[in-house]
Formats: C-alpha cells, sequence, structure tokens
C-alpha cells in the first residue's frame, strides 16, 4: 500500500520574517537573509526577527519554561496548525504525530562565567563545581536544554499529542524527520503528522562548536556558492520550520486545500572523503525517480562549506541543469536542524505558486548526511 | 519461498535475532542475567569525579569501561559498540562491517563538558576573567578541531554505522526516558514498511557526570538515600524517594521473520507491537489520571494482536520515584483489570538504577531472556510494601515462571510513553 503524502500546513520563522509570504517575498526580491555582524564579533549570525510570542504561546508561564530555540520552534508549530485548519480540533491535536528535529542547549551565560573563572583558583575544584551548579542553576533550565522537550512543549502549548519522536543529528535531523513521516504515512502507518525543528543561532554556546572546526563563515556576507575561494564556510541563522504531512484520503476528507505532493524523500550518510559527499547525492538523484529539469525548481540547502559545496554544485549542474537553483544557505543561513524542513517548506510554496511543477531539495549537511526531497504541484 | 509470514493485521512479523547488553551489572548477557537473577545490585558509590557538595553521591556507573576523552558521548560510543559488537555476533547477520539494514540509535542530548569548557577557557585567557568570549578565543586556536565533532549529536551513531556498516541514513534519537524503546519501534516500523529486511536498535547512556546529575537533582528527581548505595532504588516500596542515575546500553538486531527464518538464525523472540502517546500535562509529570500510559498499553497489546489477558509478565518502567511508580501501577490496574493483582511486575531499575536513554533497550533485551530463560529477575529492595501500589512485584527474590508474552513499559519527561509487547510466538 503506498498513499500519496500531502503538505498541508506551512508554519515558518527566520531572519526573513514570519511566515510563508514574507520568505518568499525575499525569494522574489533577490534579497539575503539580515545579518547580524556585531553580536558575536568577528561572526555573523542571521537573527530571527522579533515575534509575539502571545500570538502562539498565550501563557507567559510556558513562555518562560522555554529558551529559545524551545519557543521558536512552538511559535512555527503553531504557525503550521493553523495554516493547516487544524489548530482548534482538539481531537485532531490528540492524534496528531509530532517528529521534533532538535539539538538541545541552552546554557546559562553568567554561571558558566562565574564557573570558569573561579575554577582556576579553587582549593578543591570538584567540591566548587559542584557548589555553584547545585546553588546557581536554574532547576527548570534542564527542561529548555533537553532535546525533546521543544516537543514536550509542543503537546503541553497546543496539545499535540498523538506520539512525540525527537531526532537529533543536527541537518540530518531534519531530513530524517521529513523522511519517517513521508514513509509512515505512505505505509499506513498514520494519517498526519507535524514535523519540523527549531534552532536558536544567536548563542555563543553554539558557534563555539563550528568554530573549534573552523567552520564559521567571516568577513562580509557572500553568497553560499561564492565562499570557495576563500575557504568557505556557513553563518548560522536562527529559526524554525513546521510542516502538517497528510495522507490525501485524510486530507480530503476533512476538506483540507493541499499546499503541495511530497512525493519522495531520500537520506544517506556516508564516510566523508573527497568526493563522497557529491556521490551520495548523485545517489539519491539516482533513486528518486524523474526530475524535469526544464520546469523545476532546486531548493539547495548547501551550507556553503567548500569543498562538500562545490561537489554538490557539480551534481546539480549536472543532474538539474536549467532549473532555476535557490540557496536557502544564502535566505536562512545555516538553520541546522530545521534547514531541510524549510527548504521543503519554502519549494512547496514555490510550487504551488505555479513556479515550477516540480522542485528537488537538497541537504547536505555541514559534517555529515545528505538528504533529497522532491516536492510537486498538485 | 513459502507464503510469507504475516501478523493479525496483515504486516511482515519481526524478530530479535541478537542481542547485547552493558550495565553496571557487567558487559554481556551472561553476566547481566547472572547478576539480575540474583538480585544483585549495581549501584554504588560514585568515585569517578568529586561528590562534594551533592545531595546525591551514588549511580549505576559503568566503570570497566574506558573512553577518551572522558565525556558523555565518548563514553556512550564505547557502551553502544560493545552491546552492539554482541548483538550482531549472536545474530550472525551479514558480514562484519556490513550490516545489511538500518540504524537506529537512542543517544543522550549531547553537549561539551566542564572539563572541555575549562580546556578551551584556558586556551583564550586573556585575564583572570573567563566568559565565552575567552571560550570563542580558545575555540578560535584551531587546537580543538576533534572536539567540534564529538559534540555534534549525529557522531555516536556515525561511529557506530563506520563500524558495523548499517545502512542508510542512521536516525540519533531522544525520546527522554523511552528512547530505547523508541529505536525498537523504528526498527519495527521500518521492517513492516518492507523498508530494511533488519535493523540494529541500540539504547546507549553514559551521562553520570556532575551537571546531570545535578541538574535530576534540581528536580529533586533523585533518592538522596545514599547509604548503603545498593538499597537505594526501590521501585513500588513505600519508602521510595527517587531514582538512581545508571548508565549501559543495549542492542537488538531486529530482523524480519522470514529473512532470519531463510538464513537458519535463531530466533531469540518476537516484537509484537508497539503503542506510544504523547502526554500534553507537564514538563516532567504524567497525567494524574494516568491516561496516556494507559493508552500507550493499550495500544501496544492491541498492536500486538493480543488482549490485556495474554500478558504474562510486564517489565515495569519502575523508576523509584513516588509518582512514577503509583501512576505506572494505577495505569496496569486499569488496563489489565483486577487480573493484575496475579501477573507478576518488577523493576530491573531496582538492580541497575535508571539508565535513562539506554533503559528502554536494555529492558527489552531482559523482557526477551526473561522469556527465553523461564525466570523473572526481581525487584530488589522491597522491604516496605506500599498499600496503594497491590501488585505481585516479584519482591526481592528472582522467581521461575513459564513467561511468553511481556509488557515493557517506558515512560519519560516531555509526556513520552513508548510500550512494547515482546513474545516467544507469534500471537
Amino acid at each position: 500500500m503506498t498513499r500519496e503524502v500531502f503538505i498541508t500546513g506551512i508554519g515558518i520563522v527566520s531572519n526573513l520574517g514570519e511566515g510563508i509570504e514574507a520568505q518568499l517575498a525575499a525569494v522574489d526580491a533577490g534579497r539575503p537573509g539580515s545579518v547580524d555582524a556585531e553580536r558575536f564579533k568577528p561572526h555573523l549570525v542571521h537573527p530571527v526577527v522579533p515575534l509575539e510570542w502571545e500570538r502562539q504561546i498565550p501563557k507567559k508561564s510556558d513562555q518562560r519554561q522555554m529558551e529559545a530555540w524551545q519557543r521558536l520552534g512552538v511559535y512555527a508549530a503553531g504557525l503550521a496548525l493553523d495554516d493547516a485548519g487544524i489548530k482548534e480540533d482538539k481531537a485532531l491535536l490528540g492524534n496528531l504525530h509530532l517528529i521534533c528535529a532538535a539539538g538541545g542547549g541552552e546554557r546559562d551565560y553568567q554561571v558558566d562565567s562565574q564557573v570558569l573563572t573561579g575554577l582556576p583558583q579553587a582549593a578543591d575544584p570538584g567540591a566548587f563545581l559542584n557548589e555553584r551548579l547545585m546553588g546557581d542553576l536554574r532547576p527548570t533550565l534542564f527542561l529548555a536544554q533537553l532535546s525533546n522537550l521543544l516537543a514536550g512543549n509542543i503537546s503541553i502549548v497546543h496539545g499535540v499529542t498523538g506520539a512525540t519522536r525527537t531526532f537529533m543529528g543536527e541537518e540530518q535531523a531534519g531530513v530524517d524527520a521529513l523522511r519517517i513521516a513521508q514513509a509512515r504515512i505512505a505505509a499506513d502507518q498514520g494519517d498526519i503528522f507535524l514535523v519540523g525543528g527549531s534552532y536558536n543561532a544567536e548563542r555563543p554556546d553554539v558557534l563555539l562548536v563550528y568554530e573549534m572546526a573552523g567552520l564559521l563563515w567571516k568577513g562580509s556576507f557572500a553568497s553560499v556558492w561564492e565562499r570557495q575561494a576563500k575557504g568557505g564556510g556557513f553563518v548560522p541563522g536562527s529559526g524554525a520550520a513546521f510542516l502538517v504531512l497528510e495522507a490525501r484520503d485524510h486530507a480530503e476528507a476533512r476538506g483540507a486545500t493541499p499546499i503541495a505532493r511530497l512525493a519522495h524523500v531520500g537520506a544517506d550518510q556516508v564516510r566523508r572523503a573527497p568526493g563522497a559527499a557529491g556521490e551520495a547525492l548523485d545517489g539519491l538523484f539516482a533513486k528518486a525517480g524523474s526530475f524535469d529539469a526544464a520546469s523545476g525548481l532546486v531548493v539547495s540547502g548547501a551550507t556553503g562549506i567548500a569543498d562538500i559545496t562545490a561537489e554538490e554544485k557539480a551534481v546539480l549542474d549536472r543532474r538539474t541543469d536549467g532549473a532555476r537553483r535557490i540557496a536557502t544557505g544564502d535566505l536562512f543561513g545555516n538553520m541546522l536542524e530545521p534547514q531541510f524542513p524549510a527548504g521543503v517548506a519554502l519549494a512547496a510554496a514555490l510550487v504551488k505558486r505555479g513556479d515550477a511543477r516540480q522542485a528537488a531539495v537538497t541537504s547536505v549537511g555541514h559534517a555529515r548526511g545528505e538528504g533529497l526531497a522532491l516536492v510537486e504541484r498538485i | 519461498m513459502a507464503t510469507p509470514h504475516r501478523d493479525k493485521h496483515g504486516r511482515p512479523l519481526v524478530v530479535v535475532t541478537g542481542m547485547g547488553v552493558v550495565t553496571s551489572l557487567g558487559e554481556g548477557k551472561a553476566d547481566n542475567w547472572a547478576a539480575l537473577t540474583a538480585g544483585r545490585s549495581g549501584i554504588h558509590r560514585i568515585s569517578r569525579f568529586a561528590t562534594d557538595n551533592l545531595r546525591t553521591t551514588i549511580a549505576g556507573t559503568v566503570d570497566f569501561v574506558a573512553a577518551e576523552p572522558f565525556c558523555a558521548p565518548a563514553l556512550s560510543e564505547q557502551f553502544a559498540l560493545r552491546a552492539a559488537s554482541e548483538a550482531v555476533g549472536q545474530a550472525g547477520i551479514g558480514r562484519p562491517g556490513d550490516f545489511p539494514g538500518a540504524l537506529f540509535m537512542a543517544v543522550p542530548p549531547v553537549e561539551m563538558e566542564w572539563p572541555q569548557r575549562e580546556a578551551l577557557a584556558e586556551a583564550g585567557k586573556r585575564n583572570g576573567e573567563a566568559d565565552y568570549g575567552t571560550l570563542l578565543a580558545g575555540a578560535g586556536t584551531g587546537r580543538f578541531k576533534a572536539w567540534h565533532e564529538l559534540f555534534l549529536f549525529g557522531t555516536v551513531a556515525a561511529r557506530i554505522q563506520d563500524r558495523f556498516g548499517t545502512k542508510g541514513s542512521p536516525v540519533s534519537l531522544s525520546t527522554a526516558c523511552s528512547s530505547g524503546a523508541t529505536a525498537i519501534q523504528l526498527g519495527v516500523e521500518a521492517i513492516r514498511r518492507g523498508e530494511v529486511s533488519a535493523a540494529l536498535a541500540i539504547g546507549t547512556d553514559g551521562s553520570v557526570n556532575p551537571e546531570s546529575l545535578i541538574r535530576f537533582s534540581l528536580l529533586s528527581a533523585l533518592s538522596t538515600q545514599n547509604d548503603p548505595p545498593e538499597e537505594a532504588a526501590k521501585p513500588f516500596s513505600k519508602n521510595r524517594d527517587g531514582f538512581v542515575m545508571g548508565e549501559g546500553a543495549a542492542a537488538l538486531v531486529l530482523e524480519d521473520y522470514d529473512h532470519a527464518l531463510a538464513r537458519g538464525a535463531k530466533i531469540l523472540g518476537f516484537v509484537l507491537g508497539c503503542g506510544e502517546k504523547g502526554d500534553g500535562f507537564h514538563r516532567t509529570r504524567s497525567s494524574p489520571d494516568g491516561a496516556p500510559a494507559i493508552a500507550a498499553m493499550r495500544e501496544a497489546i492491541a498492536d500486538a494482536g493480543l488482549t490485556p489477558d495474554d500478558i504474562d509478565y510486564i517489565n515495569a518502567h519502575g523508576t523509584s520515584t513516588p509518582e512514577n511508580d503509583k501512576m505506572e501501577s494505577m495505569g496496569c490496574l486499569a488496563v489489565m483489570g483486577e487480573r493484575m493483582r496475579d501477573v507478576p511486575i518488577s523493576s530491573n531499575k531496582s538492580m541497575i538504577g535508571h539508565t535513562l536513554t539506554a533503559a528502554g533497550a536494555i529492558e527489552a533485551v531482559f523482557s526477551l531472556l526473561t522469556i527465553g530463560e523461564g525466570r523473572i529477575p526481581p525487584t530488589i529492595n522491597y522491604k516496605v510494601p506500599d498499600p496503594t501500589i497491590p501488585l505481585d512485584v516479584v519482591p526481592n527474590v528472582a522467581r521461575d515462571a513459564k513467561v511468553g508474552r511481556v509488557l515493557s513499559n517506558s515512560f519519560g519527561f516531555g509526556g513520552q510513553n513508548t510500550c512494547l509487547v515482546f513474545a516467544a510466538e507469534p500471537a
């Protein structure tokens, strides 16, 4: 049994604004994402636009229990539920499956700084660390750090309580979340899913992880396709993207207006070596079936990291020559977990608008993981 | 080939053909089973780090496995490696480094730990003060490149994939304390879809470090009855006062029944059913009426094509927190009815502590061993019965019993409820 999978709701926030129209406006204007070059100088980030949290997270107590990465996700999830027209359908939400792609965090920077300043002078560093953490950590901070608490907060705030699962693993987690949800719907293992992720790039502790490997792009903003000569790198971006995926029969039965068909999601992970990422992506194109470049659109998740971006470009030049190409890295920066869901959201809105009949959405994760989705006009 | 085997819902049957386990009780099924059925505890005083100023000073750490650098992801990887080696070896599937199926990996959320922060602060130091600017300066020296990969969320799974040659995109997942069960569930679903003939499902957790322990301690989730350590975890007892953190890993080779039969594999048991239900009540507490846990148990039993009367034994989540054990008992009584008073239910956590991300997978292995060995591991430290929990908790001493079908419960923070049904035979 194979069922068609429709995208029936999109919720997205990024530096470009709130909602899919704001993202499309930037695409149409050829406008890259807004950049903050000051806050974490010399590092760039794409900061998310200010949001009126209470529009999707009515209770202040709920807002306080979350850190930014979770609030962004809960907000975008609410937008997606609104867009699908199911926000108030308590019975449906009670059976809605949820797959989140999530990292974690966040730190209490003041506590961390005090501990790090005090540790070298402490007579007994172990005892000192315990004393400070026991005394200074907010008990609820843990819940703002736990990966699966993005999903937990979506359950609490929006009443989504079918079953919740959280995938981790940077860009790849977003690919796999969509891949598994699509496959489960197609195989009749569920009718309707909320799938997506969120990321807060405006945090020194996440910049740290990528700075250790020298992967952050410095200097003035440049397109991901034009960073190779200067060593490449990515600009982290804050944002969130959620999609409502639904079996065609389920969507039709409730009279939902579909946005696009999620025809295919493939993913692979190969050991990275020169040429390996490109080869894996090429393999995913081969498995995905036909892509009509002449009437097609490519939404690439290329990060801007030199070698793998060049490898992806070569594959796209060969496989999708003639198709219009949009790089989500130029628009959103790299949002890690929600990057692929955001790319699929953009592709769905563009094919619905008539920009293309079919879109290929790619992911070549900064460290690992390759993905490819085909989104089609209904 | 003969007509393919199907379950009552018309789906491929899923069997387990290999299992591996590491806990504070030892490495491997044989050592663990011997300790578990002898009622021996693996909980002890923490020696890995200073415990001054802590309210809880005990845990079920696995101290016989080394990792470099010593941190949760590296330790979790080592546990997973050992458990997977045992499981894949027993299954005799594929060739070394070429496992013919997908990987589903429950791993603890990863982040940089204090020793690494201290090293970065030292490298980036300008004056006496240290803040994140100092750490970023340290990171920019280029001396810590390897730590980038170490502290990515997907790295443990990627390394296991490299080692065992699992196929496709490995899924790293967290559903908090039900993660291990979710890894198995994802594998079962992939086999039922016909996407793969085999899957390697792993749950691993090596995150007993100062900050992790303090986080649970600040939520008042841990037992503070430190002395004697082996008596602190007392699920279902009236004087239970919290869980004890534990470490370990388990791996299961899941396989399409027909695929296993065709290659002459030894069948260790069936995974007949999976059930899950979210709970939007509270971030750490379960719905007081237990409705989501009840729904998850019922769904698992129905998914297995069984009725509650078919369940012979429940491998409890049984954390030893006042709230969980009460809710779980109430939930079991609701699902099983009056018969529940005679259905044995025991908690492995009384001996190995709460292995968090790994718990669902470790307890799956113990559930299947219970079926295979015909012996139920006890709930130890059961000295003060709780009159509100009128259950047969297999107190203190293992019991011989013919067990054909086991319900294994896993519940977690964030409204996670996942239940699995294991059996000796198809329904």
